[in-house]
């Protein structure tokens, strides 16, 4: 190969504008953490360092507001991951396993029907469709439609993962007489758990972040976390707000670094 | 492919033949009542007549659609005349979006190659690091944008303190800032499908390019951007489709100058006043926008693939 006096890859402001690309992402999430820690009453001006707002979002005037909302919050990303992962799970087995099929096209179309439809129109839909069953909205109606919207999000990584265990192993269990259940839970699954984890935490994610569709389906009075917090940055963003945003946010992130590592430890061995 | 996942004939496929139908019941029943028939419900709702207190009363009328498309003044009797209130929040709408992904393209085409072209162990860390902030709540993203470019927010501070200018720069409540919003919301989405596209181009191409003496940016022109055009397109419509039908960035950044599709839609189903026919209706022109688009980046994928082999 001949050398050259010059890298044929790189380009003059690339990395500049790399650098640009991530100082953009990260900026504004960066300032609203410091300015959660800001002591004054006011956003506008800096007084020193404080942790105060974290306090006042715990024992403030607003904090049985925002400890009911958490709570449902959490109660629905809990059981809208579970049960999502859980359908997913059950779901990829039969597309990566299953062989060629007639549905196979059409069953993933449908699962990836919630990525394609715009959120909001999901939202509008699936309001219509709870008030022309007479579902009163409230909770559960969350808690259905987090479930429905959230089954992609984790199909996705756990399907990625199955293609990648060949059927080999399941294949000696079964040689050597295990039953097909057998082959299955002590098999496959035990294989396919890094997938199943990291699907799990990004259905997490997804429904303890969602604002649009919940927005539709809550009923009156019925707050999670992003809908409370919606409602009280229209009335101006207070520093308790950027506390409870800034928990939120690293609580975000810590999820996405577990998932990630889990993928990651897996690769290795 | 799938490693022997795929090929068939042993006796775990067999099994899995079996049980496919069970394995994928509860996938299609929650979709199909949770998303699939909400939608179709939604396209009959479209046609229905409107209930004033919110709602719908079930007799078939074409009222909505009307109302998007024609003006036949206050009382419904004169000639009709083309609507154009909602055609302009629709076209104010596709600009914005094709604003934001052209504004993501220039930042995020750049960044996908200098990600792609770095050693491997450093790529995944780089990747990594653009994907978290997809994973960080968009409500919290777009209120911190909003914080960020307030008149006295810490931008501005910042480009006062600098004496760069004199009185505060107006961002919020622009189109320029709901086009930011859009762009920092969606802009994983650019980076990382051209990154990928990147990752598998062969560099020897470029390297042949360079013998026959072709300089460095011609190359990227006419050798690299032809061969990496699929995650090109496919960053676009990623950043294209979200950004059209969004409703925090137009509703937080915005204010009520620069309406968007969502902000039409949302509005018909909150509180008393609105039209629940109506936002069906403009939740399908959105959803069928949507769709075309879809659609027709199939079948060019299609035709690609072939083309490739």
């Amino acid at each position: 190969m001949a050398t050259r006096s010059y890298d044929i890859k790189s380009y003059t402001g690339f990395l500049q504008i790399t650098l640009l690309c991530l100082f953009v992402l990260y900026a504004p999430l960066i300032v609203v953490a410091v300015y959660s820690l800001n002591a004054s009453d006011s956003i506008a001006v800096w007084e020193g360092f404080s942790l105060r707002w974290y306090a006042d979002v715990f024992t403030g005037a607003e904090s049985a507001k925002f400890k009911v909302a958490a709570r449902n919050s959490f109660i629905i990303a809990i059981i809208a991951a579970t049960v999502a992962t859980t359908i997913a799970t059950l779901a990829a087995t039969a597309m990566v396993r299953g062989g060629k099929f007639r549905l196979r096209a059409w069953s993933f179309g449908l699962i990836s029907l919630p990525l394609m439809v715009p959120e909001i129109v999901t939202a509008v839909a699936t309001l219509i469709f709870f008030n022309s069953i007479g579902f009163e909205r409230g909770l559960l109606t969350i808690l259905l439609a987090h479930i429905a919207f959230c089954i992609p999000f984790a199909y996705l990584p756990i399907s990625a993962r199955m293609q990648g265990i060949e059927d080999t192993y399941e294949q000696a269990a079964q040689d050597l007489y295990a039953t097909k259940r057998q082959a299955f839970t002590k098999i496959l699954l035990p294989l396919m758990l890094p997938g199943i984890i990291s699907g799990y935490l990004l259905a997490f994610i997804i429904s303890l972040d969602d604002f649009i569709i919940t927005n539709f389906v809550k009923g009156a009075g019925v707050e999670t976390l992003p809908t409370a917090i919606f409602g009280a940055v229209k009335q101006g963003i207070k520093p308790n707000i950027m506390a409870i945003s800034t928990m939120l946010l690293g609580f975000s992130i810590l999820m996405v670094l577990i998932s990630y590592l889990v993928s990651r430890t897996d690769k290795k061995s | 492919m799938a490693g022997g996942a795929t090929s068939g004939g042993n006796a775990v496929t067999d099994t899995y033949k079996e049980a496919r139908n069970w394995l994928l019941l509860p996938a299609w029943v929650t979709l199909s009542f949770l998303v699939l028939a909400p939608v179709l419900l939604m396209l009959v709702y479209s046609f229905l007549t409107k209930e004033f207190r919110g709602g719908v009363i079930w007799e078939f009328s074409l009222a909505a659609y009307d109302q998007f498309f024609f003006d036949r003044g206050l009382f419904g009797d004169d000639p009709a005349q083309i609507e154009w209130t909602y055609i302009a929040i629709f076209w104010r709408s596709i600009w914005q979006a094709g604003a934001a992904t052209l504004l993501s393209l220039a930042i995020g085409f750049p960044t996908a190659y200098f990600i792609a072209t770095r050693p491997e162990k450093q790529r995944v860390i780089w990747v990594f690091l653009i994907t978290i902030p997809y994973w960080v709540n968009l409500l919290i993203r777009t209120v911190s944008m909003r914080f960020l470019l307030r008149d006295e927010g810490p931008l501005n501070s910042f480009f006062m303190a600098t004496g760069l200018v004199d009185g505060p720069v107006h961002m919020i409540n622009t189109n320029f800032a709901v086009q930011v919003g859009l762009f920092y919301s969606y802009l994983p989405f650019m980076v990382l499908p051209i990154y990928a596209a990147v990752e598998r181009y062969n560099f020897t191409l470029s390297e042949a390019a360079a013998d026959l003496y072709a300089n460095k940016w011609i190359t990227l022109r006419h050798i690299v951007l032809p061969a990496v055009k699929p995650g090109v397109i496919a960053g676009c419509i990623l950043v294209f489709v979200p950004s059209l039908g969004s409703f925090l960035a137009p509703d937080l950044l915005g204010g009520a100058k620069n309406f968007m599709i969502g902000s039409l839609i949302e509005e018909q189903f909150k509180g008393n006043a609105g039209n629940w026919p109506f936002g069906a209706a403009a939740s399908m022109i959105l959803l069928t926008m949507v769709l075309i688009i879809l659609v027709i980046y199939a079948r060019a994928q299609a035709r690609s693939d072939k083309e490739a082999g």
